[in-house]
């Protein structure tokens, strides 16, 4: 009789943990350049290569190579750059709010600014965003969303525009084409399937962008997601942003260990790309290229970006416990500001002057609308919105008993 | 019973066809459908097919595949999907093939539909409508029959409504269709065919023998939060919905007790002036549902007639209900809250002072 060894149960475990250095070789990069470039109509089955790979433009000195370096106005890639920077400021100055009582809660984005960025910047006006609570680049990278405003839903104040009722990021911007944060995983991704449907179903031009992160797409959402954008072939991007880490869970214990999740969308007929989510020029590229198809009636694609979380979870999470110190330090896909500033120096489209003054003038500008927006008050000073609108919005038109209990508590 | 006691709905008898509650939900969304681009249908085996239970019959052929079809068999997946259209600014009417089936959307329908409206401060809306046959008494087992309307009663921000006949249906379905909330709406499957009164050894009567078999062909509604006095009587007040209605007006038929029955059909929100008044004025309340008894929606409505009825009561509040098991296949009659056990009820409320 065959002899075997006792069954063990195998829970993954990053390589690095505090005090010890984590082997980033598992993300298995590829070269710049190095990825092809499909044409827009590819069948699904043929982009399970790109599913394994990972698309990049730039390389170490900030040279654009290869198929997916497509040309890209200068002007547009100088626009995401102040943005990235302009969401790196606003993110310090809300974390500093925090740490100073003026804002109960806050989730930054740092290292990741570059995906919510340049896809916001490969879309067209009235595409609808399903976000998660890390993609304000989506609303920042935009001239038409009042950062004073984005900042008064922070301070849960009298001119929160979200009433006082939701954490802190949860923003709801629909006439910026970012639906309203949940803080429930997922369940925005199939959300953004139904969007994309519907306006495939009204014959409409407009197309859905559905985001998620990696720890979510356990969830069941994230699978139905899937299904319905492939069998209704869904005019909708489906963003994975695997920045390795939910909360303290490392990104294998979602399942991305010895596979990727872009490749989940190659099983479900999807046409699916993984991603240098830190090279700007990329996340550009390939959001078009997505977009595209969208639009063409060509179907859904799965993108996954690769990235990492530089910072705390949120203002309640600390992640030195739970993963080394200075592990961003060591992450092999860098800084996406520091990468898109070399690019564009390299270019000659922008020099060290500039971006000191560019830097200079967005913190005086986020500063500003910070000071502004104070001015409106904070939950910690009281000035909030009256606890009698606390009734209002559960049903379009307040019932019977929503209105004995609004008494009941005499407002 | 009589039709004139249904005092808001005053529509002419003779311009009405005669329907079964299946066929007056289809003509509920082939109206809606034909009114308003914007409604879509759609659900498991819901397209070509038509519905297990045929409610969408002919839809799919009059209407186009990309206004009504089918779904993959994901309840979350549909809601979501709906969800995401009511963002959009559709109006999907999706369908839970059995009420027993909606838990995997739970946190689309709790988390999200509900409360989209609250959290985004009106930004973005849910006007979506979910049909769901609910109930037994067709020997459908535990997975088949469950009633869980108090699951979503207890969720702020929906509207939960239960027709308990043709006319209803269709009128209760457009306006829940038209309103721009998130509604749960729960088809008694046992009334689908005809006005089933808990005998079960008896024929069942078709509903073109009924007089609320007798639905008209276009548009027309029954507003939400509105009660109807399904029997007027003046010794004691019924508070029940779906299928009880009649098991109930069985049970005052059978005892010659002289009981208002009042059909609830939103259960909520609900009409409260409607109930406090029937209850003020007979003195005496019996709560039916079929559902399970703790925690049920009776348990709300014994609360409510307690905090707004306690002066005019003469006797305790009684509750007939599902027994607290799940729903049995072989002994489905046995958990039944049939017109015995409710008889039996309203003797007890009417002997205690």
């Amino acid at each position: 009789m065959t002899q075997h060894e006792a069954l063990h149960l195998h829970v993954p475990e990053p390589t690095g943990r505090p005090g010890r250095h984590t082997d980033f070789s598992y993300l298995h990069l590829s070269p710049a350049g190095a990825a092809r470039r499909p044409p827009v109509d590819t069948q699904p089955v043929d982009t399970s290569d790109l599913a394994y790979a990972l698309v990049r433009v730039l390389d170490d000195e900030g040279r654009a190579l290869g198929p997916w370096a497509v040309q890209t106005d200068p002007q547009l890639l100088r626009r995401g750059l102040r943005a990235m920077m302009k969401t790196r400021i606003f993110d310090a100055r809300m974390l500093l709010a925090q740490r100073q009582k003026k804002i109960s809660f806050y989730m930054q984005c740092l290292g990741e600014e570059a995906i919510a960025i340049a896809h916001a910047l490969a879309l067209d006006p009235g595409d609808m965003c399903f976000p998660t609570y890390r993609q304000q680049g989506l609303l920042l990278a935009r001239d038409d969303v009042d950062m004073v405003e984005m900042i008064c839903q922070l301070l849960s104040n009298e001119r929160d525009p979200m009433k006082g009722r939701q954490l802190p990021v949860m923003y709801s911007y629909k006439r910026a084409g970012f639906f309203s944060i949940s803080g429930n995983l997922a369940t925005q991704f199939i959300q953004a399937v139904g969007w994309g449907m519907a306006s495939a179903i009204k014959g409409d031009s407009r197309i859905a962008s559905g985001w998620i992160g990696d720890g979510a797409t356990a969830e069941a959402d994230f699978h139905t997601a899937l299904t319905f954008a492939h069998v209704y072939r869904a005019p909708v991007i489906l963003n994975v942003v695997n920045n390795q880490w939910a909360i303290s869970t490392f990104q294998a214990i979602a399942g991305g260990e010895a596979t990727t999740f872009a490749a989940r969308g190659v099983g479900c007929g999807i046409a699916s790309l993984r991603v240098d989510g830190n090279d700007f020029l990329a996340v550009h590229a390939a959001s078009r290229w997505a977009a595209e198809r969208a639009r063409r009636n060509l179907g859904p694609t799965l993108i996954e970006w690769v990235t990492y979380r530089a910072g705390p979870h949120s203002t309640s999470d600390d992640p030195s416990k739970y993963r080394p110190a200075d592990d961003y330090a060591h992450f092999p896909l860098g800084d996406p500001i520091a990468r898109l500033k070399q690019h564009l120096i390299a270019i000659g489209a922008w020099s060290e002057q500039e971006h000191e003054d560019a830097q200079k003038e967005l913190e005086a500008q986020v500063a500003a609308a910070q000071k502004e927006a104070e001015r409106y008050g904070s939950l910690a000073d009281g000035h909030m919105r009256s606890a009698a609108e606390m009734f209002e919005d559960v049903y379009k038109d307040m019932p019977e008993h929503l209105r004995r209990q609004r008494q009941q508590l005499g407002v | 019973m009589e039709i004139d006691t249904l005092a808001e709905e005053s529509i002419e008898s003779a311009r009405r066809t005669p329907m079964t509650m299946i066929q007056a939900l289809r003509s509920a969304m082939d109206v809606m459908l034909a009114r308003d681009p914007n409604v879509v249908v759609y659900g498991q085996d819901v397209g070509y097919f038509g519905g297990v239970f045929r409610c969408t019959e002919g839809l799919q052929a009059k209407y186009g595949r990309s206004r009504v079809f089918d779904a993959p068999i994901s309840e979350g997946g549909i809601v979501g999907t709906a969800v995401g259209m009511g963002a959009y600014g559709l109006r999907a009417v999706v369908e839970i093939q059995f009420a027993d089936y909606f838990y995997p959307a739970s946190d689309q329908i709790v988390s999200e539909a509900a409360r989209l409206r609250y959290r985004s401060a009106g930004d973005f809306t849910a006007p979506i409508t979910i049909r769901m046959p609910c109930g037994g008494g067709i020997f459908g087992g535990q997975t088949h029959s469950q009633s869980p309307e108090a699951l979503f009663t207890h969720v702020c921000g929906l509207r939960t409504v239960m027709p308990s006949n043709p006319y209803d249906a269709k009128g209760l379905l457009i306006a829940a269709i038209e309103c721009d909330d998130p509604v749960i709406f729960l088809e008694p499957k046992r009334l689908y065919n005809g006005p089933f009164d808990g005998h079960h050894d008896k024929p069942v009567v078709p509903w073109s023998k009924h007089p609320l078999g007798g639905v008209p062909e276009g548009h027309y509604t029954v507003p939400l939060e509105s009660a109807s006095v399904f029997r007027a009587g003046g010794e004691l007040t019924v508070l029940t919905y779906g299928t009880m209605v009649f098991v109930a007006e069985a049970a005052a038929i059978e005892t010659g007790i002289d009981a208002e029955i009042i059909d609830l059909r939103s259960i909520w929100p609900l009409d409260l002036d409607t109930l406090v008044n029937s209850v003020r004025k007979t003195g005496r309340c019996v709560v039916v549902h079929e559902a399970t008894r703790t925690s049920g929606f009776g348990a709300e409505l014994v609360a409510l007639m307690q905090e707004h009825c306690f002066y005019h009561l003469e006797a305790p509040i009684e509750r007939v209900t599902g027994w607290d098991t799940p729903y049995p296949h072989a002994q489905e009659w046995d958990y039944f809250p049939g017109p015995v056990r409710v008889a039996a009820a309203f003797k007890r409320a009417l002997e205690k002072s």
